[in-house]
């Protein structure tokens, strides 16, 4: 595999009531390759995502260490609640520190 | 060649320690199970109970195995969970996930979706920010293993 990793696709509400408590689903496509999986007579190479980092302006809320039992396709679902309007960045990194990261902003009425 | 005069080792001495009943790499997968908790949890004795799992009786597909878990936890900055540890316990390494959880999260939940080669148990240890450690195990039967296919 070589590029970069593929847009990581996030279910967020765009507003919600300040102390509510709100859902995140986050998927990324990605093979999660262990390096112990043989293709035929050929072994295919390790390639794993091993880290997504949730941060809530600016300051780690969640934090994952992905391994080989991690499903293909890293799917997560969590919760949260803000009291203000807030910036949710989302970052996974791979083994070789490529990284895809995405954000979005959720305001608080 | 190969593995193999270490497997015949490891029997032998598996059976003058009186552990014959383990075949070899049931023998293995214990150890390599304990090394991974050891290096999340250390030596901590975990208590059962205070984590709820949410996972199929039966996977169909072990390539994708829906798990969810809830701790009990008030998530304050006094009181909250530091981490959830997952491991599968007949996957041919051990490791799944690790979360690390902070008091802006409300609930100590998570979900995901795991990987299983065949029937197993999961086992989920949940580390509270006052050092101590609760467990939870869960008992799933996998149709098609999900690991080396």
């Amino acid at each position: 595999m070589s590029g970069s990793l593929s847009t990581p696709r996030i279910r967020i509400p765009r507003q919600v009531r300040a102390g509510e408590v709100f859902e995140i689903r986050t998927l990324i496509e990605h093979p999660m390759e262990t390096g112990l999986r043989q293709d035929g007579s050929r072994t295919v190479p390790r390639d794993l995502l091993n880290r997504l980092v949730v941060r809530v302006n600016g300051e780690v809320a969640l934090q994952a260490e992905l391994r080989n039992g991690t499903s293909p396709n890293p799917f997560h679902v969590f919760f949260l609640r803000l009291e203000r309007n807030s910036e949710i960045e989302f970052a996974w990194t791979d083994e070789r520190g490529r990284v895809a990261r995405t954000t979005a902003r959720v305001t608080v009425a | 060649m190969g593995p193999t005069p270490s497997l015949t080792r490891r029997g032998a001495l598996g059976a003058a320690l009186g552990l014959a009943v383990l075949p070899w790499s049931a023998l293995a997968q214990e150890e390599a199970l304990a090394a991974a908790i050891r290096e999340q949890v250390g030596d901590a004795v975990p208590e059962e109970g205070g984590i709820a799992l949410r996972v199929p009786a039966v996977a169909e597909n072990g390539g994708q195995v829906p798990l969810g878990i809830v701790v009990e936890s008030p998530q304050t900055q006094a009181q909250h969970v530091a981490a959830i540890h997952v491991f599968a316990t007949r996957n041919p390494t051990p490791g799944v996930a690790s979360f690390r959880l902070t008091p802006l999260l409300p609930r100590a939940e998570v979900q995901t979706r795991i990987r299983l080669a065949e029937d197993q148990r999961v086992v989920v240890l949940a580390q509270m920010s006052d050092g101590s450690v609760r467990r939870a195990v869960a008992e799933i039967r996998v149709a098609t293993g999900g690991c080396l296919s």
